[in-house]
Order: structure tokens, then C-alpha cells, then sequence
């Protein structure tokens, strides 16, 4: 059985949706900040599938861009957790509601 | 040297004048004192210019030249440039704005001496004259019109000049509020004659105008006019200009006598065309003119400030020459305007010298501990001035004579002229006789009002208190100067007109100058001339013997019974004498019938309707977007996932519209 193109982008759109739904619905902020990284990586498997799919490696650099975006994005992400988590003794994300009406 | 390049001069340095004078002031306080500096310059930025006139005026082929600056705006069939016309009716006007001006911003270096606001006197006065030029030498309506509103907030800035006093500040704000009903009316003319015409600019008015529908062309003249009366103070817009001598002397003379007030007349004389041929509208300004006329001239007999007396006179002659407008002389109506240029300047101006004198014995009166009341333009307090004041004294008494029209003088002309127009004119028409005898009666009333006005200045005995140890001075020469040209001006200034008896009007040279049938751009009766030679001598004879007679009876009565004579005539004319005294009470009658009504139904009308009907639509906004923020703002649970939720809600929203919409 041959891997063709559909496979993976059945499987980074399945990722995808795991990530969504990870964001949607957990409470804990870190277990959200890994859903977001499930996201991009989703992405970045369409990318390389079909940079080789069409010849052309534009989408392979893409994904390296991808990559620095969401290293730097887990390092601010990770502490600005450290700060709440420091402030409120909690990474639920119901509980810094301090927005509401 | 080309006529645009003299225009920009004429027009420039005013406004040079005005900026450098304001300017330093605001910004360099230390040369605010320098009244030297300051009045060489403000009195050259008006020399020159008259000197550039003069240039025009002699080398002036008889051809109009128009020069056409800049486009001002473009939108349409709309095009109004900043153009500027040169011809006989500007080139009069501007010589008398910028001689008659120079003489008394020269005047005003020497009155305004000490005066914190120094500075701003001459910015403002220069302004006014960048002003005033631009009035008399627009080429199109809007030009004028700048000009006429420029005048009009350079004559609000002045009579309330000092502004700290709140009478002076509200007979400000009376001139602009009444000017501004006038204003009115002619903006609504303007925008008449520019649907009916399609454009603004004199060549086009000049030729289509007169052959405009009736009807239509009725309403522009009226509205025109309306607008002149407001500008020029005549029945119903009158009442500013006495209040606006609150303002200093030179002020008085040079915007209120001698030219801002003279703009209505230019402006009707600008379009004569067009009003010659609104035949009803003619017969209202001759009426309105002659019972304006004769209505300030019986006020000017009751007053006792010297100022107000010539404020009156200035009203009344004023309306003499809307009377010879109305029966279409309107060259004569610039007659008039250019010598009572002359002559009531430069009896404001000796006003203005008098009180100078009495205001330095209101300071020596202090000095020596007599701190009482004294009103320093009060004719009741003065008396005598003949022996202190010689200069002031002559000039005055010439500029008089020649108002009240003694024979040879400047006034005795212009104003035998008017009356001769208006004699004449009733062979056409059903109300020259009427306003020629109102006319005769007012003239009567001038001489005596001057006279008493004189009298009770200069003769008798001195009247203020400490008389026998307190002297007033005269003048310095910066006022005596501009007194004395405009006192030989006064006599010789009716030599441009001679009438009609001499020479078979070949003589009458501003007649020639300004005519169009003399190639001037000034409008005409056609077909006249149809009164005897001996007739027109006898008129003449008449106006000269009533003009002697006023004089020598109230030099008579006044010199004899001095102040008594006034509680004689208030004893003869009862009610009468009183309704003139009360100014006829028109300022009641306004307050009354305009000011109360307005006030009343503001509170009782507008004032509810404002706060249940406008504060009510303002609040229900309030309201309604309060009730649904209540419902809406629960949208907002501060909970990070709700919002990522809407967006992806969103995302998926748009997804199956691309895919399947």
C-alpha cells in the first residue's frame, strides 16, 4: 500500500482538529499552550507533504520559519504562565476570568 | 510702473501695516512704547498707497482696467477670482479712503499718544483700511463682500477698543449684530443674482442685469439695499452708529463719518444700472433716505455730547445721499459722500481735539482735588474754547459752515445739487417733490444743530468747573495738521461739482468724471435737464438763504441764552422735543417688539422644546445603548475559550461558504 498525498493531510488535519479541540475545551493553560504547538506542526506536516508533492521547496523553508515562530511563541507563552501561575496559584484557564463583565 | 504692481501696493501695504504693527506688539512688548516707530510706520502704509492712487488717478486713460490675481475658488459654474477693478467710481473712492485715512492715522499718532493700546489702534485701523480697499476696488460681489465684512469686524475691533469698559463692548457688539441683519439681505442678493446670472463679476451684473424679470430684480435691489442700510445706518438699521461713538475720535471720523459708512452708497452706485431700473425700489430709498434725513437731524438738535450731535448729523447726511440715489443721481450721491468726507472729518476730528483739551482739564481738575463727575465730550461743560483751542476752533467753524451749506463751501454744492436732483426728478416721478421739501427742512434743521453744536463749544464763557485757574491746550500738530487740510479741503472741495447754472454744467467735473454718459461707470436718468436756467437760480438762492438764515438765528439764540435755550425749545415743542430727545425710540421699540419677544419665546417655546425634545433625543441614545449593553454585556465571560470558540466558529462559517456557497 502506497503513502499517497490524501494520507497526510488526513493526518495533519486530523492533528489539527485535536489541537482545536484542545485549545476549546482543556483548563489546564500548558496542556492549551501544547495544543497550539499540535496546530502548527499539523501545518507544517501540509506544508512539507505538498512542498514534495509539487517540487517545490518554498514550503520546506516555510516550515523552518514555522518552527523558530512557535519556539519563540512557547518561550513567551511558558512565561507568561510562569507569571500567572505566580500570581494566582493556578494555570486554570476558568479561573483568570479578570476580563469578565 | 504697471497697474497691477501699483494695486498690490495699494493692497498690500495696509495689510504689511497691519501685521507689523500687531505682530510686534503681541510678540515684542518692549516696542510696544515706541509710538514713533509704530505710528511712522502704521501712517506710511496709507501715504504710500494714496501716493500709488494718485499715480492711477492722473494717468487714468478713462478705460477700466480690471487685474485678475488668483483664482479664488472654482467649483462649477462658479469662478470668483481676487480681482481687482480700476475705473472712475474706485479711483474717487480709493483716493478719499487713503487721503482722508492718512491724514487721520497721522491725526491718531498724536490723539492715541499714551495709550497702552497704541500698538493696536494702528494694526486694527491699517486693517481696516486693507479692508476698505478691497471694498471700493473689487472687481466682483465677493470680493466686496470680503471686504464689507472686513470693515465691519475692523469697526466692531475699534469701537471696542477699550474694551474694559462694558458699554464699550456692548455698542460693539450692537454694530456687529445690526450690521449683520444687513449682511444677511445682501448675501440673499448675492445668491439671487447669481442664480439668475451665473456669475458674480461687475461686467456680467452690469450689462444683464437690468434686462432681469422685474419681480426678481425688485427683490435683489430691495435686498441690496436693506443690505446698504444696514452698513450705512439708515431707517431701520440706524441705531448702531451712535452708539458706536464709543470708540476713539479718530475712529468716529475715519470709519463711522468718512468712508465704512459711505460703503452701502458705493455699493448701490456700484450697480446703478440695476437699481435705475427697479423704479418702485428707487422711490423707497428716496423716501427711506429723506425721512432718515430729517429724523437724525431733529435728534441731533436734543443731544448734549458733542460726538453723538455729529454721529446724528452724520445719519442725516447720509441719507441725503440716499436720497439723491433714490432719484437716480448717483454721481451727485458720491458728490455728497466726497466732500461730507471732508468736512464731517474733519469735524470729528476737531471733536476729537476738543475732547483732548477736556480731558486734560479732567486731569488737572484731579490734580487739584476735584474729583466730581465729568464727562470730557459733554457740550454742557465746555464754553469758550475759542480763546484756548484757535486751530481747532476755525477748522471746526469751516467744516460747519460747509455742513450746513453756506454758500461757496464744499457742502453748499453737493447738497444744492442733491435737492436740485431731487426738485428736477419730480417731472418724472410722484415722490421727488415730497423728498426735495423734507429735504429743504432738514437742511434748515443742519445749519441750526451746527451752529448750536459750535456755539455751545467755542462761544460764551467756559462752563467747566474751576474755570477761572484750569486751561485746556491746544492741540499738538499732528492733529492740527490733518485739521487744517481737511478744513481747506471742506472749502474748496465743492469745486469738483459746480452746478448746472454755470457753464451749462460743463463745470461740473466729478458729474463728467463719473457719468456714463460721459463714458463713467456710473448710471443715469436719461432724458433730463428739463428745468428753466432762472428756476435752478432760484433754487440755488433758496438753498443758500435757508442754510444763512439757520445759521445766523440759532448763532442768535444760542449765543444770546446759551444752554437756556434748549429748556426754551423743550417748553415750545413739548412732546415733540422729547420723542427727538428719546431718539424717537426706536432703541425701545426694538427691545420691545425684537429683543422681549425673542427672549420670552425662547424661555417659553424653545426653551422646553430644548430641553424635552433635543436633550430628550440625546438621552434615549444614552438610554437605549445603556439597555442594550444590560443584555449584551454578558457576551463578555472573560474566559479565554469563548472567544477562541467564536473565532473558530467563525473560520468554520467562512470554510463552507467558499466550499459550498
Amino acid at each position: 500500500m502506497e503513502v499517497t498525498l490524501n494520507w497526510y493531510l488526513m493526518l495533519s488535519a486530523l492533528l489539527f482538529v485535536i489541537g482545536v479541540l484542545g485549545v476549546l475545551f482543556r483548563r489546564n493553560v500548558i496542556v492549551i499552550l501544547m495544543s497550539v504547538e499540535l496546530m502548527l506542526n499539523a501545518v507544517n506536516l501540509t506544508l512539507v507533504a505538498l512542498a514534495q508533492n509539487m517540487g517545490d521547496p518554498a514550503g520546506q523553508i516555510l516550515v523552518f520559519f514555522v518552527i523558530a515562530v512557535a519556539a519563540a511563541e512557547a518561550a513567551v507563552g511558558l512565561a507568561i504562565i510562569i507569571a500567572i501561575f505566580r500570581n494566582r496559584l493556578t494555570v486554570d484557564v476558568t479561573e483568570i476570568n479578570l476580563f469578565k463583565y | 510702473m504697471n497697474a497691477s504692481t501699483l494695486i498690490l501696493v495699494i493692497l498690500l501695504l495696509p495689510l504689511a501695516g497691519a501685521l507689523f504693527c500687531g505682530l510686534v506688539g503681541l510678540f515684542v512688548p518692549a516696542l510696544r512704547q515706541r509710538e514713533g516707530l509704530i505710528g511712522f510706520v502704521g501712517t506710511s502704509m496709507v501715504i504710500v498707497p494714496f501716493l500709488a492712487v494718485l499715480y492711477l488717478f492722473l494717468n487714468f486713460d478713462g478705460d477700466a482696467i480690471v487685474v485678475s490675481f488668483y483664482t479664488w475658488m472654482a467649483a462649477g459654474d462658479l469662478s470668483i477670482s481676487f480681482a481687482y477693478r480700476i475705473d472712475q467710481l474706485s479711483l474717487v473712492m480709493t483716493l478719499v479712503v487713503t487721503g482722508v485715512g492718512g491724514l487721520i492715522h497721522l491725526y491718531s499718532v498724536g490723539y492715541m499718544h499714551g495709550d497702552p493700546g497704541f500698538w493696536r489702534f494702528f494694526a486694527y485701523l491699517n486693517l481696516f483700511i486693507f479692508a476698505m480697499l478691497n471694498l471700493v476696488l473689487g472687481d466682483n460681489l465677493v470680493v466686496l463682500f470680503l471686504g464689507w465684512e472686513g470693515v465691519g469686524l475692523s469697526s466692531y475691533l475699534l469701537i471696542g477698543f477699550w474694551y474694559t469698559d462694558l458699554k464699550n463692548s456692548a455698542a460693539a457688539n450692537k454694530a456687529f449684530i445690526m450690521n449683520r441683519v444687513g449682511d444677511f439681505c445682501f448675501l440673499l442678493a448675492m445668491f439671487l443674482l447669481f442664480r439668475e446670472l451665473g456669475s458674480l463679476d461687475f461686467d456680467v451684473l452690469l450689462i444683464q442685469g437690468p434686462s432681469l424679470n422685474k419681480g426678481v430684480l425688485y427683490l435683489i435691489v430691495f435686498l441690496l439695499f436693506i443690505g446698504a442700510t444696514g452698513k450705512s445706518a439708515q431707517i431701520p438699521l440706524f441705531t448702531w452708529l451712535p452708539d458706536a461713538m464709543a470708540g476713539p475720535t479718530p475712529v468716529s471720523a475715519l470709519i463711522h463719518a468718512a468712508t465704512m459708512v459711505t460703503s452701502g452708497l458705493y455699493l448701490l452706485a456700484r450697480l446703478s444700472p440695476l437699481v435705475l431700473a427697479a423704479e418702485g425700489i428707487m422711490a423707497l430709498i428716496a423716501i427711506v433716505g429723506a425721512l432718515t434725513a430729517i429724523m437724525a437731524a431733529t435728534i441731533a438738535i436734543t443731544q448734549n455730547d458733542i460726538k453723538k450731535v455729529l454721529a446724528y448729523s452724520t445719519i442725516s447726511q447720509l441719507g441725503y445721499m440716499f436720497l439723491a440715489t433714490g432719484v437716480g443721481a448717483f454721481s451727485v450721491a458720491i458728490f455728497h459722500l466726497v466732500t461730507h468726507a471732508f468736512f464731517k472729518g474733519c469735524l470729528f476730528l476737531g471733536s476729537g481735539s476738543v475732547i483732548h483739551g477736556m480731558h486734560d482739564v479732567e486731569h488737572q481738575l484731579q490734580s487739584s482735588g476735584d474729583s466730581g463727575e465729568f464727562d470730557a465730550q459733554d457740550m454742557r461743560t465746555m464754553g469758550g474754547l475759542k480763546k484756548f483751542m484757535p486751530s481747532t476752533r476755525i477748522t471746526f467753524l469751516i467744516a460747519g459752515f460747509a455742513l450746513s451749506g453756506i454758500p461757496l463751501l464744499s457742502g453748499f454744492f453737493s447738497k444744492d445739487e442733491i435737492l436740485f436732483r431731487a426738485f428736477e426728478s419730480a417731472s418724472t416721478n410722484n415722490y421727488g417733490l415730497f423728498v426735495w421739501g423734507i429735504g429743504i427742512v432738514t437742511a434748515f434743521l443742519t445749519a441750526v444743530y451746527m451752529t448750536r453744536s459750535y456755539v455751545l463749544t467755542f462761544e460764551g464763557e467756559p462752563r467747566w468747573p474751576q474755570a477761572k485757574k484750569i486751561m485746556p491746550r491746544e492741540s499738538p500738530w499732528t492733529m492740527t495738521l490733518p485739521l487744517w487740510v481737511l478744513g481747506i479741503l471742506s472749502i474748496v472741495g465743492g469745486y469738483i461739482g459746480l452746478p448746472t447754472v454755470f457753464a451749462h454744467g460743463d463745470w461740473n467735473l466729478i458729474h463728467h468724471y463719473l457719468g456714463d454718459s460721459f463714458g463713467g461707470p456710473v448710471a443715469e436718468v436719461q432724458g433730463e435737464a428739463n428745468v428753466a436756467l432762472s428756476t435752478e437760480w432760484i433754487l440755488l438762492a433758496l438753498g443758500a438763504t435757508i442754510a444763512i438764515v439757520g445759521v445766523a438765528i440759532a448763532w442768535r439764540w444760542y449765543s444770546k441764552h446759551g444752554l437756556a435755550f434748549d429748556e426754551t425749545l423743550r417748553a415750545r415743542f413739548g412732546w415733540l422735543y422729547r420723542v427727538a430727545e428719546r431718539k424717537y425710540f426706536v432703541d425701545e421699540a426694538y427691545e420691545r417688539v425684537i429683543v422681549k419677544p425673542l427672549i420670552g419665546s425662547a424661555e417659553k417655546g424653545f426653551g422646553p422644546f430644548d430641553n424635552y425634545v433635543v436633550d430628550g433625543l440625546v438621552n434615549a441614545v444614552a438610554f437605549i445603548t445603556r439597555g442594550l449593553s444590560f443584555v449584551l454585556k454578558y457576551i463578555q465571560t472573560g474566559i479565554v475559550q469563548t472567544y477562541a470558540m467564536a473565532i473558530v466558529i467563525g473560520v468554520i462559517l467562512v470554510l463552507v461558504l467558499m466550499l459550498f456557497g
